[in-house]
């Protein structure tokens, strides 16, 4: 099994201490974040992770059975690229004067879906969103310009057949809960992972 | 993740009492050990833990506190007991160093799924992050070794909190819980809302529903194997099915070999009983391993020191594995048909779809090999042709005298794998050993506790004469609470079991394994603990029942072979099949 970027998608109670408790999981097996993004979820109260690495199919699926067992992690998924729809968002610094001057500004804006955020005289700041190729590719043409800061955020990840976890909540808060929500399907639905 | 320190979901709803009553933080931590059946504490003061010792000075009646002499043996002392009580072990430490003597025993809680709850004490809350006074950051550091744990730093979130604490120790695969509380919060008066049992939390699932499906499958499976092989770990006994465990293995007639975590789970007489598995088990069932068909693994997690080499690990063999726990499913071992779920439940639904059989000539195979281990191992061992004692004829001679009845509680190293290979018991929850982390200094302590946890029973403290001096300063817990533990000292004179490994992988290379002892009589002595040393067979006997006839704790030095090896070994990096009588 070759390895491949898997996005987890960890639902949590929102605790304190609960990040580093997950973060180690990964640690202890000297796998590499490639990205992580802890934000709410649908549900109030409920905390949504979603974490980027880069493992085999196997690894992310006994990885995802230690995250679920956690006691205040209510579910972990896993899912690749074409399973999601997904999103980072770049911020770049550049001096004002030398873009004003070399570049066709609009061009650039427009080819590559970015936003001006903050324009001085001395830098602007322009905004990107999208796939880690698109966000680099920006990088590659903002370079000649003396690119003077880039930040690039966690990524963000919706699951394509996800209904969200209102319904799934619903069924964690009984004592006695329907059989998907209490085992960890990824056993017998190999593969269809998702089956919210 | 917001900055708030209420639990999010509270675990229990508190019944509003009919009037109030107002305690301090320290005495709702005591009102729900109370609350949750717990009678013994092993513990140790300290500055951050004050007011939860001051409140015990009025709970005496009702709590027992042992005194240990170090946070390490508080520990393994509730790791004991919790070992042979099924209760879960409760230990108090105070904050900074006391907390940090735990993570031993934490650690071996937590790879071993003893059931514990852990209080430390922590500076007060505004002083979190200041490095005030024996200050350290105990969440963090426990976070990889813990079930569960959580600081608390108001006295309202005690009750609640103790109720999840005690849930999650017990329940599902068991395991160590630690809650750390600030000072502030321990003296913090407030009312009482009583206490509430928690029994449902939303994010934990602690036991799998069952499906009928797997159950069907697996007995489809057993029903057409030929030559089925049942492994069984301490899941039986965390599980507390025994009974069924053993109608399960005698309705299909299946021969079954125990890690030393599933140690006397199974009489150790029982005609199915297959003996030891792993590094050094018995032969056959490691051989047979790697010829059986079925291979049915109840409540054990496939530990390297039991499968040798894993891609030679029983690849001819369908895998049916029972457990609570759905990440060890397919851990290590590919399994064919997984059945989630206390074995409690599971077993019993198997045992009601299997055929009866008997397997005669396959359950043969293991005599058969078990005869040839007898040969080229086991008479040496315990008949010993030479002039120094075994460890092996020790054992020997302790079953006859016990017969079968004792707890033997054993530290790390040749001694306990010689005490596993051979001790017999004939009733469960009778060996405690630290079977995961593999813990020197282990025994001492957790005999202590094995005894709280079974006062009518005799227990036996096997440990050799390195894992002795790891935590010997627990003799003085011993003497002050008057607890009636046997110590037996196998003394080589070497760190037995490194040794071994250099003699037969590191040509002979004896590098710091020779260990000077003290003299353990006279150390005992100091102590007021009764004992003797021997160093010839012919004492053997009589100095074993006089340890176990005494009144009381006593100590018995014996002095055997210094550089005898436990045999059979299946050595690192090897398959099962290729273990090695000499
Ligand atoms: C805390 C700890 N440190 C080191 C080890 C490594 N170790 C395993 S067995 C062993 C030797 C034990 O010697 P002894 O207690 O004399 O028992 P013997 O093997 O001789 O029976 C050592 C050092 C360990 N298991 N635990």
């Amino acid at each position: 099994m070759s390895k491949q970027e898997f996005t987890i998608t960890v639902y949590t109670e929102n605790q304190i201490g609960l990040l580093n408790r997950i973060a180690i999981m990964f640690s202890r097996r000297k796998i590499n974040i490639e990205s992580l993004n802890t934000s709410p979820s649908e549900v109030e109260n409920i905390h949504r992770f979603t974490i980027v690495i880069n493992e085999t199919e196997e690894v992310v699926r006994k990885l995802c059975r230690q995250i679920e067992k956690q006691v205040e992690v209510l579910k972990a998924y896993f899912n690749t690229n074409d399973e999601i729809v997904w999103q980072e968002m770049a911020l770049y610094k550049v001096p004002t004067d030398i873009i004003a001057e070399k570049v066709k500004v609009e061009r650039l804006l427009r080819e590559f879906g970015a936003r001006a955020v903050v324009i001085r005289k001395d830098y602007t700041v322009f905004e990107a969103t999208g796939h880690r190729e698109e966000t680099e590719r920006l990088i590659k043409a903002l370079e000649p310009y003396q690119l003077i800061e880039f930040v690039r955020s966690a990524r963000v990840a919706i699951i394509k057949a996800s209904n969200g976890f209102h319904e799934k909540l619903k069924e964690f808060e009984q004592t006695e809960p329907g059989e998907d929500v209490i085992e960890n399907e990824f056993l017998d639905k190999q593969d269809e992972v998702f089956t919210m | 993740m917001s900055n708030t320190t209420t639990i999010q979901e509270p675990a229990t709803v508190a019944q509003p009492a009919a009037k109030t009553t107002t305690l301090s933080g320290s005495q709702a931590v005591l009102e729900a050990f109370i609350a949750e059946g717990v009678h013994t504490i092993f513990g140790y003061p300290g500055g951050a833990i004050m007011p939860i010792y001051d409140a015990l000075y009025d709970y005496q009646e009702k709590l027992k506190h042992i005194l240990v002499r170090h946070e390490q043996g508080g520990i393994h002392a509730a790791q004991g007991y919790a070992r042979t009580s099924g209760d879960v072990g409760v230990v108090f430490a105070t904050s900074g160093p006391g907390a940090t003597n735990l993570v031993t025993g934490l650690a071996d809680a937590q790879i071993d799924s003893t059931p514990l709850v852990c209080v430390t004490g922590q500076v007060f809350a505004h002083l979190l992050g200041t490095d005030a006074f024996q200050e350290t950051d105990v969440i963090n550091i426990t976070t990889p070794v813990t079930k569960w744990n959580y600081q608390v730093t108001d006295a309202t979130e005690i009750p609640a909190v103790m109720a999840k604490a005690f849930y999650i120790a017990r329940t599902g695969r068991p395991g160590p819980v630690l809650i750390d509380i600030t000072k502030n919060a321990q003296l913090q008066k407030f009312d009482y809302p009583g206490y509430t049992k928690c029994e449902h939390i939303r994010s934990y699932r602690p036991k799998p529903i069952v499906r009928k499906q797997y159950v069907e499958e697996a007995a489809k499976l057993i029903n057409e194997a030929k030559k089925p092989f049942v492994l069984f770990g301490q899941g039986v006994i965390l599980g507390k099915a025994e009974k069924e465990f053993k109608a399960f293995i005698e309705k299909a007639g299946l021969p079954a070999a125990w890690t030393i975590m599933g140690l006397s789970a199974l009489p150790s007489d029982h005609p199915l009983n297959v003996g030891m598995l792993g590094m050094h088990g018995n032969y056959g069932p490691n051989v047979l391993t790697n010829e059986c068909d079925v291979l049915i693994a109840v409540g054990m997690r496939f530990d390297d020191r039991v499968t040798g080499r894993l891609d030679k690990y029983a690849k001819q063999a369908k895998v049916i594995h029972l457990d609570i726990d759905p990440a060890e499913i397919d851990k290590n071992v590919q399994t064919t048909v997984p059945v989630w779920g206390d074995c409690k439940d599971t077993l019993p639904l198997l045992t009601s779809l299997v055929n009866k059989n008997t397997h005669t000539a396959w359950v043969q195979q293991f005599h058969d090999l078990k005869a040839k281990e007898v040969e080229a191992v086991i008479t040496e061992e315990l008949n010993p042709t030479t002039a120094e004692m075994t460890m092996g004829e020790v054992m020997k001679v302790l079953n006859e005298l016990t017969g079968g009845n004792a707890v033997i509680v054993t530290d790390v190293g040749q001694h306990q794998m010689v005490a596993c290979r051979y001790a017999e018991f004939n009733q469960t929850m009778s060996n405690v050993t630290s079977g995961g982390l593999g813990t020197m200094g282990f025994c001492l302590p957790a005999a202590i506790g094995a005894k709280f946890g079974a006062p009518d029973r005799t227990v036996v403290g096997i440990v050799g004469d390195g894992g002795i001096q790891m935590t010997i300063q627990e003799l003085g817990t011993i003497m002050q609470s008057e607890v009636d533990v046997k110590i037996l000292i196998l003394n080589n004179r070497f760190l037995g079991m490194v040794r071994q490994w250099q003699q037969l992988f590191h040509d002979k290379r004896y590098s710091f394994v020779d260990i000077a002892s003290p003299d353990y009589v006279v150390v005992a002595k100091g102590y007021g603990i009764e004992g003797q040393r021997i160093d010839s067979r012919s004492n053997l006997r009589d100095a074993l029942q006089t340890m176990l006839s005494h009144k009381g704790a006593y100590l018995l030095e014996v002095m055997v072979g210094k550089e005898n090896n436990v045999f059979p070994m299946v050595p690192q990096g090897c398959s099962v099949a290729e273990i090695r009588l000499k």
